[in-house]
């Protein structure tokens, strides 16, 4: 062994040392100096953001996998979740605020972010924004592939990726105007998002993006096992042997009910479990204190004994006899089931040519919206105020209520900016949390999840064991369909409910089906609620009825596009609920503009495969899909106001969360034009119970079609107002400038002067609010009835090259098309689809989450920049009847046909049929190889 | 109580490294997701500073990889064609986040089955360099790592560089990883090729690693030794057989089935192989 050189060891400076306390540490930030005093290991993240308020470099993960914290460090760019902040003495940091140009205008990369619609709910675009940056900086003008490479460490759940690229692709020679909508022409307009600046110069509030000076921070015990009874220490000793912690809130420190649940009379689930835990990351306590006592905290240290008790963690066993009871007052484990039958099933099976039949296996599935969740309570004398991301304010505002035991108008909630949702943040978080201890401390009280904490303790897609068995005549006519899925519904209802009566309404797809029955089971086990994400279960059941629907094809040797086109629901046809909808079915017009892409890429495919000596084969696939807009069977009504001011301001109180979807925007475009107003002239107020009316969860992609009607009903009430005050008939003109409004009709002027008009309580000159629920019918016992006023209409095509000597599946082009009623905005349109059908290729090929296992970000996967294709968008516009300007929501029918366009491309490719997803290369691989 | 040193210089590193217990922090890809929702209670020595740690350069009979050399740097520096496996794992690893900050010394200290550096390392015959101040000593890679996030390092030492052997600049290499998706993803199974062909056509050099299907990545030396004389134009499927695979010990988890990882194994070595010998 050789000693250390001699250089090395006459080294002129000393180590700078110190102790794991504070130390002042300067540097750059955006050509700044900074200094800033903290532990010399903080993460960059925490320092600029707690530090130096510079909150637009966003936390996802804390741990590289979603690179949301991305900055640029000299000249790299790198996580800045992973840079211990005490190695940068004399460095230079830029993050997104730093990227604007000097007079404050947005530069080339963020202008053309906005125009391309890069940005969805915007929570990962500073990253995005920050990476290529660093990229264009030494390569102006990338290829797709550059790009895809210097943004590959990004993710992204919202826009699909390929919007990104193009923006980045352009940026540096971006010069196009801004999009501007004439007078009566907002909707169809490719307008910017309205609330889309904020989010490409990183001053978006988010849920962790604004938390109040004083505030104190809390952090949750959770159980460590599935099922668990649980004793606690002496919590009072606890709190005084700890400084910097205040407080330690359990069960019994709850005023109201210690219950919540987002459907009254499932309402099961504890904001702290009382004796015992029903799921792995159920809270029992809360301890609260200074920030640093908090981050400093070792949950090992929390006084609680644990005692693991058997616990179900799979629908058999929840179901055998025997099985211990997630809830007591749940007779085996079953939380309620579904139904819909109609027509005779055993004799349309008896006349089907063929029938076919198989069982289907799909897992849990996490949202990993890059957001997690966050928020902060303070309590203004007898009221308490939660400012929080959520995608329902009212529901939010109620299960507060009751979990204070306070009045509902003493509860106000503030949505921020929704860095994703997909169903989850229609469920509690921190929201009881942060309510329950500033409503104690009277001072205000925030927190933010970890990752491993959101993916542990909130909703997923419900699992499904399903059975299903369809028939066809010798004419390739669907004879009859019987269906049967069970679902995990985890330890507690949420939105199980909603999946049990939904998908029996939409196993069918959008076809006609003469003889039908579906049924579902939502089943208990220990396992973290499932509740609501994107489809409600249907993406499940669609794989099941689309992937049966290529083997009925194949049987009958009938191309599988024109097996489909052969049985798609049309206008006047009855739905498996006896519903028939004389106009608005655009389904088949979906189906046919797929068959020129189907013709070609099949033919393609034959060649490549016949031409193929190796082990890349190509395939096509295709799925349709329906989906009901809006609750099931239930009402489920929206308001939204509009509101004209003395000084001219138009103001829209639109309450509808915008989780990234577009809502602001969307229902915005509407407005305008009912009300025949310029929409350069709109501002909005976002959700906030104390000031939005109450405009119904982001959910069950209701909103384009059901607040979207509210605020065309608002509209369309201003402008009866402001025409009868000029007695103008409705063919007039109004314009707005300077403070009045000049009603013009055939020449002839009649001017409002609205700072010489009485104004009423809240200010305004000429108000309109309007109100709608879609008309449904209740479904009867046999689930017949008209559960949606309205659906939407879709279908994936899908090309595929497999691996087949690793299994490795490559999604190679998709084309979408779907029957939207009306493109509010077309950009956000396919900004939907892009989203959706990335959704769709993580749910075919690579997600699952497994409990207590895939709790963090590089475990559980979802699809990054090289796993999503370009996508073509084809938008049908088949006019709804009850839709503002005839537009149908889409938020969800999206993502439903991908997976099953992938399975069944996956068998064309091969021969191997993939009835357990995801189709992982192991299991391609074991299907091919059994082929 | 904890503490954090971040010294300029070799010397002062292992003096401090020489007393106490402490966590080295580098690239910090590895640190500090470990402390996700907690602190780090660890003394932390930083070594980011040590200029001598830094640089790829060419002595007389190796290559010298710094301790700190990042994926990007290894990406961006002129290397020889026996180092195009490795690069071809470094655009691999991570995002380009990673690749900027995370370090090719780390990935062997932290010594994951799924190291995405080992195997393409482990066919380059590489050698760790441990120092203290009791002296430096080289150890082959091929036996510094232990097991599953087990290393042979001592607490007192650090690792200062990676030493690969001129020997074989002129040899091809191929690097083939399998994952559920296509960036940042933890390896499936890792395979690692370098092949060395005579003037006369004739394999004078073959190795073979696989990462990802046992605890330690191995090098399959059955099967290297199939190789070795065998024509550079032979057909690598005539020569693989599933006993060469034998040295691994896949495991089901949930990336993939035991049964799988070998049988992927097996198709990347052909694929790799393949590759080496057509001159990719």
């Amino acid at each position: 062994m050789a000693k250390p050189s001699r250089q090395d060891r006459s080294a002129v400076d000393r180590s700078t040392q110190f102790e794991l306390g504070h130390v002042t540490v300067e540097f750059h930030v955006n050509d700044n100096p900074v200094s800033v005093i903290a532990s010399p290991v903080d993460r960059l993240t925490s320092v600029l953001r707690e530090h130096l308020g510079l909150t637009g470099t966003k936390i996802g993960c804390d741990a590289g996998d979603c690179g949301a914290c991305t900055v640029i460090l000299d000249d790299l760019a790198v996580c800045a979740c992973m840079v211990p902040v005490g190695r940068l003495s004399g460095r230079a940091v830029t993050t997104v605020e730093g990227l604007q140009e000097q007079d404050g205008a947005l530069n080339r990369l963020q202008g053309s972010f906005l125009h391309h619609g890069a940005a969805q709910c915007g929570i990962c675009i500073p990253g995005m924004l920050v990476s290529a940056t660093a990229l264009l900086n030494c390569n102006p003008k990338p290829s797709e592939q550059e790009v895809e490479d210097a943004l590959g460490g990004v993710l992204c759940r919202c826009t699909g990726y390929r919007k990104i690229v193009r923006a980045v692709m352009a940026a540096s020679e971006f010069a196009e105007p801004e999009v501007i909508a004439e007078k009566g022409c907002a909707t169809g307009a490719r307008i910017r998002r309205i609330d889309g600046v904020p989010k490409v110069t990183g001053t978006d509030v988010f849920g962790s993006d604004e938390v109040p000076a004083d505030s104190l921070k809390l952090r949750v015990i959770r159980s460590p096992y599935p099922r668990a009874r649980f004793s606690f220490g002496d919590l009072k000793k606890f709190v005084d042997c700890h400084p910097g912690i205040v407080r330690v809130f359990t069960a019994s420190d709850i005023p109201g009910e210690n219950r919540f649940g987002v459907i009254p009379q499932f309402c099961d689930q504890p904001v702290f479990a009382e004796e015992e835990t029903r799921f792995r990351g159920e809270a029992v306590a809360a301890i609260v204190g200074q920030a640093e006592a908090i981050a400093d905290f070792d949950d090992n240290d929390f006084p609680v004994t644990w005692t693991e008790l058997k616990a179900v963690l799979c629908t058999d066993k929840a179901q055998a006899n025997g099985a211990p009871l997630v809830h007591a007052s749940r007779d085996g484990n079953i939380l309620t089931g579904g139904l819909v039958r109609r027509g005779e099933l055993e004799s349309g099976f008896a006349e089907s040519g063929v029938i076919v039949e198989g069982d289907y296996e799909t897992g849990f599935i996490e949202h990993a919206y890059i957001e997690p969740e966050a928020g902060f309570a303070r309590r203004v004398d007898d009221r308490i105020e939660v400012q929080a991301c959520t995608q329902s304010a009212y529901m939010d505002r109620d299960a507060i209520a009751q979990i204070l035991g306070l009045d509902e108008s003493d509860v106000r909630i503030i949505i921020t900016a929704v860095g994703g949702g997909f169903g989850s943040k229609l469920d509690l978080s921190v929201q009881p949390f942060v309510a329950l201890a500033a409503w104690h401390l009277n001072q205000p009280v925030s927190m933010t999840y970890s990752r491993p904490e959101s993916i542990r303790s909130t909703t997923k897609r419900h699992p499904s064991n399903i059975e299903c068995r369809i028939g066809a005549g010798k004419d390739g006519k669907l004879t009859a369909m019987e269906f049967f899925a069970v679902f995990n519904t985890g330890a507690y209802a949420s939105w199980g409910p909603t999946v049990a009566d939904r998908v029996p309404v939409h196993a069918s797809g959008p076809y006609f089906i003469p003889a039908y029955k579906a049924r579902s089971l939502a089943v208990h086990t220990n396992c973290p609620p499932s509740g609501a994400f994107r489809g409600f279960g249907v993406p499940q059941s669609a794989i099941a009825q689309e992937t049966l629907f290529d083997e009925l094809a194949d049987h009958l040797r009938i191309d599988r596009l024109e097996f489909r086109i052969r049985n798609a629901l049309e206008n006047g046809m009855a739905t498996g609920t006896g519903q028939v909808f004389e106009s608005g079915v655009g389904f088949k017009k979906c189906l046919l503009a797929l068959k020129p892409h189907w013709d070609g890429l099949c033919a393609r495919a034959a060649t490549l495969n016949e031409n193929s000596n190796g082990n890349k084969r190509r395939g096509v696939g295709v799925a349709g899909v329906w989906y009901g807009c809006g609750n099931t069977s239930l009402p489920n009504p929206s308001t939204i106001r509009v509101g004209i001011t003395a000084d001219g301001r138009v103001v829209l109180f639109q309450g509808a969360a915008d989780i990234g979807q577009g809502a602001n925007t969307v229902i915005t475009q509407i407005c305008a034009d009912a009300a025949g107003i310029d929409i350069a002239l709109f501002g909005l107020v976002q959700g906030d119970t104390y000031r939005t009316p109450d405009a119904g969860k982001t959910s069950a992609s209701r909103q384009t079609f059901v607040s979207g009607k509210a605020a065309y009903l608002a509209g369309k009430t201003l402008r009866r107002k402001i025409l009868e005050a000029a007695a103008a008939p409705d063919a007039a003109e109004l314009i707005l400038a300077k403070g009045q409004i000049i009603v013009e009709h055939a020449g002839a002027r009649n001017t409002l002067i609205l700072s010489k008009s009485p104004v009423d309580d809240d200010g305004f000159v000429f108000t309109g609010e309007g109100t709608y629920d879609p008309p449904i019918v209740p479904l009867d016992e046999n689930g017949q009835g008209a559960p949606y006023a309205q659906f939407g209409y879709g279908a994936h095509l899908v090309e595929v090259e497999v691996d087949t000597g690793t299994g490795v599946v490559k999604v190679l082009n998709v084309v979408a098309a779907h029957d939207v009623g009306r493109a509010i905005n077309p950009t956000l349109v396919e900004g939907q689809v892009e989203g959706g059908v990335a959704q769709g290729i993580g749910m075919a090929l690579m997600e699952e989450f497994i409990p207590g296992v895939s709790e963090n970000l590089h475990d559980y996967l979802i699809p990054t920049f090289g796993d999503v294709p370009n996508i073509e968008t084809i938008i049908i516009e088949e006019p709804d009847p009850h839709g503002p300007f005839g537009a149908k929501g889409l938020g969800e029918h999206v993502m439903v046909p991908t997976a099953p366009a992938i399975l069944n491309a996956i068998c064309h490719a091969t021969g191997a049929r993939i009835r357990k997803i995801p189709a992982t290369p192991d299991r391609v691989l074991q299907a091919f190889l059994s082929v | 109580m904890s503490e954090y040193a971040i010294p300029n210089s070799l010397g002062d590193a292992l003096d401090l490294i020489a007393t106490g217990e402490w966590r080295v922090l580098a690239g910090g890809t590895d640190v500090y997701p470990l402390h996700v929702g907690s602190v780090i209670r660890d003394n932390v020595l930083d070594i980011s500073r040590i200029g001598s740690l830094t640089g790829i350069a060419k002595n007389d009979n190796f290559w010298r990889i710094g301790a700190l050399t990042t994926w990007t740097d290894v990406i961006q520096a002129d290397l020889p064609s026996a180092f195009d496996g490795l690069k071809q794992a470094a655009r691999e690893v991570g995002g380009e986040q990673i690749q900027n900050a995370g370090t090719v010394a780390g990935n062997i200290c932290n010594a994951s089955p799924a190291a995405d550096g080992v195997p393409p390392l482990l066919t380059l015959d590489a050698v760790v360099e441990l120092n203290s101040t009791t002296g430096v000593r080289d150890m082959p890679l091929s036996t510094f790592i232990h097991g599953n996030r087990q290393t042979a390092i001592r607490p007192d030492e650090l690792m200062t560089a990676i030493k690969i052997p001129c020997a074989r600049d002129g040899a091809r290499t191929r690097f083939l990883k399998l994952g559920a998706r296509k960036y940042l993803v933890i390896s499936i199974v890792i395979v690692s090729t370098l092949v060395d062909v005579s003037a006369s056509g004739t394999i004078q050099e073959a190795h073979v690693a696989v990462g990802s299907c046992s605890a330690v990545a191995q090098r399959l030396s059955d099967l290297e030794r199939a190789l070795v004389g065998q024509p550079a134009s032979i057909n690598p499927s005539s020569i693989i057989e599933r006993r060469h695979l034998s040295f691994l010990s896949p495991i089901d988890d949930i990336r993939a089935t035991a049964e799988f990882r070998l049988d992927a194994a097996e198709e990347l070595i052909r694929r790799a192989l393949t590759d080496c010998l057509r001159g990719i």
